[in-house]
């Protein structure tokens, strides 16, 4: 991992590094070179790292209180709230966590997107990403069924329905999902087992996401290559730790406002309402992460298209690297993807409520025209950007433009525009 | 510092639009200063026991309130009924228990550790009981409807004369904050209806608020607390953001970087 020999001063630190090597590891991390422009988009990887323990956490806490049975897990969930010993606060933590984990794994994509951080060297650690990112919303789906409240029983109703598309094969994929013929106790129960698993296994992906991104070294805001140790790289710690620990103390006082001021916000009245397989609430809506998807699979007529369509909207992330034919990784020095980039972000965003509404009339037109520009901005778009676009000149190194003694006034101007945006 | 406030900007649009979203339906309802509300809102006690008053009078016929204990009455946070009161109340209820050791169930009186007894045997007479319409269970009633307080507050109130054209069946009213205006429940409140011990005057508007107020309590019991918590958890993570603030600002000066 390291370029550097570490050995450590104590006779027993020694012995045991040479059996273990532990202590070269915490070396690593803490002289980790890492880019000394990194701007605040950057602290979000840290963010997230938090936002995962402590759904590991407080999901440990309600699991010791919580009953996984179709007629015990509403009155269980109201135990929690009322009996067990902050038991409200563990719910609220772990219920906007899962907000607050959305918000943070999409800053961190569109970061990624906006500074190219998902091209070579760095393919392995974006692929990985967009695994995660199908765990978590797995995980947030099955963790939404848990409470057992309105929402929950037709959410999962609907989803899980999502697989009778599949040709042949669908109908029986549903009954073996559900463990019987409609979603009950065995539904439950499995859900609980699976919601259980998932954040470990997203665990041990973060590990490797981490790993693989300590191969190449971090992105930057400029998109170049850096020499490291250099004049362009501080040490991990305690540079970058303190850095990150402001932006994490932020992003807390966000998450504690949520929890402590308006903790039901987010969530849907209906799931206060016990589940009942006789009555269908009046709209069935996926917490406010999952509705651009949604909008998406309710654009399209037919429902094994539209689930197609669905899964290739986070799919198609996958092939991202080869898609973006650019060689310039920074949108700074790409004026035209730039302009494209904050087209995507409003076009999700759209996609976001029109998700929220009935998919119906204008509602409807938009969703499709939203749709129709997602896919076109990864399939038309950036191929053919790559080739016609005119991108600025790049400094050869970090210090340089900060420094003023860039050879290239033009991009320096560029660079402090942008920070002004 | 620039980023954050975009970043703060683009959450404020994020959200702007989820609570946008949610407004679809919504209709101007009946306002009233609810003492809870905000970062320092707490419960008003005499509210909360007028309340309960309300609710034991009126409601509980009909609606259950089954995650609530007799003990809860008692708690901080609540309508804080003295323990005598609080034991008075459970006792005036019968409750079953049993077996016994001759294996009979058998009624005794009520005591804190109850849950709060349920006015039907099961959902099936509670139906049969109110023409097919099941009362819902109020425990965490105001949290599972979109208005939430407004809501029930202004339902309460809501009722009048169908409007021409508008017929309706037997055992069906009109209430015109209720979705789709029909509602199988009859119009509960009227001047007078209940003698309220502290003198209050016992108004529809003052039934709607108080009972409204302890539906408030019953889903939230522990708001007074969170309240008080989230706002120290704050105060301290705002000076703790400055203090890391300013150590960030000086171990980074040792670099030419701006941070």
């Amino acid at each position: 991992m390291s370029e550097h020999e570490y050995t450590p001063k104590s006779k027993v630190g020694k012995w045991f590094n040479d059996r273990l090597p532990l202590l070269t590891l915490a070396n690593h991390l803490t002289d980790y070179p890492t880019p000394k422009n990194l701007n605040y988009w950057w602290t979000f990887g840290g963010i997230l790292t938090f936002c995962l323990i402590t759904q590991i956490v407080t999901g440990l806490v309600l699991a010791m209180h919580y009953i996984a049975h179709a007629d015990m897990a509403f009155s269980s969930v109201e135990h929690i709230m009322r009996d067990v010993n902050y038991g409200w606060l563990i719910r609220y933590i772990h219920a906007n966590g899962a907000s607050m984990f959305f918000l943070a794994v999409y800053i961190h994509i569109f970061r990624s997107l906006f500074y190219g951080s998902y091209k070579s060297p760095r393919e392995i650690i974006w692929i990985i990403g967009i695994i995660i990112y199908l765990l978590m919303m797995a995980a947030a789906f099955l963790g939404y069924v848990l409470p057992w409240g309105q929402m929950s029983f037709w959410g999962a109703t609907v989803i899980t329905n999502l697989f009778s598309a599949i040709p042949l094969v669908g109908e029986g994929i549903v009954t073996w999902l559900w463990g019987g013929y409609s979603v009950d106790n065995p539904t439950l129960t499995r859900f609980f087992t699976l919601h259980y698993l998932i954040p470990f296994l997203i665990l041990g992906l973060v590990v490797l996401h981490i790993w693989a991104l300590h191969v190449p070294g971090n992105n930057n805001p400029i998109g170049i290559d850096i020499k490291k140790p250099s004049k362009d790289t501080v040490p991990f710690h305690p540079y970058i730790v303190i850095k990150d620990g402001f932006a994490l103390l932020m992003f807390m006082i966000v998450f504690a406002f949520f929890v402590f001021y308006t903790p039901n916000i987010l969530g849907h009245a209906d799931n206060y309402i016990e589940a009942n397989p006789l009555v269908t609430p009046a709209h069935i809506v996926p917490e406010w992460y999952l509705l651009p998807f949604y909008a998406i699979l309710r654009s399209v007529p037919d429902k094994l298209l539209g689930v197609i369509a669905m899964l290739s909207a986070i799919l198609i992330l996958a092939a991202l690297p080869w898609l973006d034919t650019s060689k310039i990784r920074s949108a700074v020095f790409r004026p035209l993807y730039k302009q494209f980039y904050w087209i995507l972000v409003a076009d999700v965003l759209i996609l976001g409520y029109v998700g929220a509404m009935p998919a119906e009339g204008l509602y409807l037109l938009i969703a499709r025209i939203a749709t129709a520009y997602y896919f076109l901005h990864f399939l038309v778009v950036l191929p053919v950007l790559g080739f016609k676009e005119r991108t600025t000149p790049v400094p050869l190194s970090i210090t340089e433009p900060i420094l003023g003694g860039s050879p290239n006034l033009a991009a320096v101007k560029k660079k402090d525009s942008f920070k002004d945006q | 510092m620039k980023n954050f406030f975009r970043i703060s900007f683009l959450i404020a649009l994020f959200f702007g639009f989820q609570f946008n979203s949610n407004a679809a339906e919504k209709v101007e309802y009946l306002k009233t200063d609810w003492s809870f509300k905000g970062p320092f809102g707490k419960f008003d006690r005499a509210a909360l026991q007028r309340g309960y008053q309300v609710y034991q009078e009126v409601c509980s016929s009909c609606h259950s309130m089954k995650y609530l204990s007799y003990r809860n009455l008692v708690e901080e946070g609540g309508p804080e009924f003295s323990v005598e009161q609080a034991k008075a109340i459970a006792a005036s209820f019968e409750v079953k228990d049993g077996p016994n050791a001759d294996g009979e169930m058998f009624m005794r009186p009520g005591r804190l550790s109850d849950k709060f007894v349920m006015p039907y045997e099961n959902e099936k007479a509670a139906q049969a009981a109110n023409g097919g319409a099941y009362p819902p269970d109020m425990t965490v009633l105001v949290k599972a409807r979109g208005g939430g307080v407004d809501y029930i507050y202004s339902l309460l109130q809501g009722y009048e004369d169908p409007p021409a054209g508008v017929t309706l069946d037997d055992g069906v009213y009109y209430n015109k904050y209720m979705y789709g205006n029909k509602i199988k429940m009859s119009n509960q409140l009227s001047d007078g209806l209940v003698e309220y011990s502290d003198g209050t005057n016992a108004s529809v508007e003052q039934m709607a608020k108080d009972v409204t107020t302890f539906l408030m309590w019953t889903a939230e019991p522990h708001l007074e607390t969170r309240h008080k918590m989230g706002f120290k958890a704050i105060v301290y993570l705002i000076i703790l953001t400055v203090l890391v603030y300013f150590s960030m600002k000086r171990i980074w000066s040792r670099i030419e970087t701006k941070v």
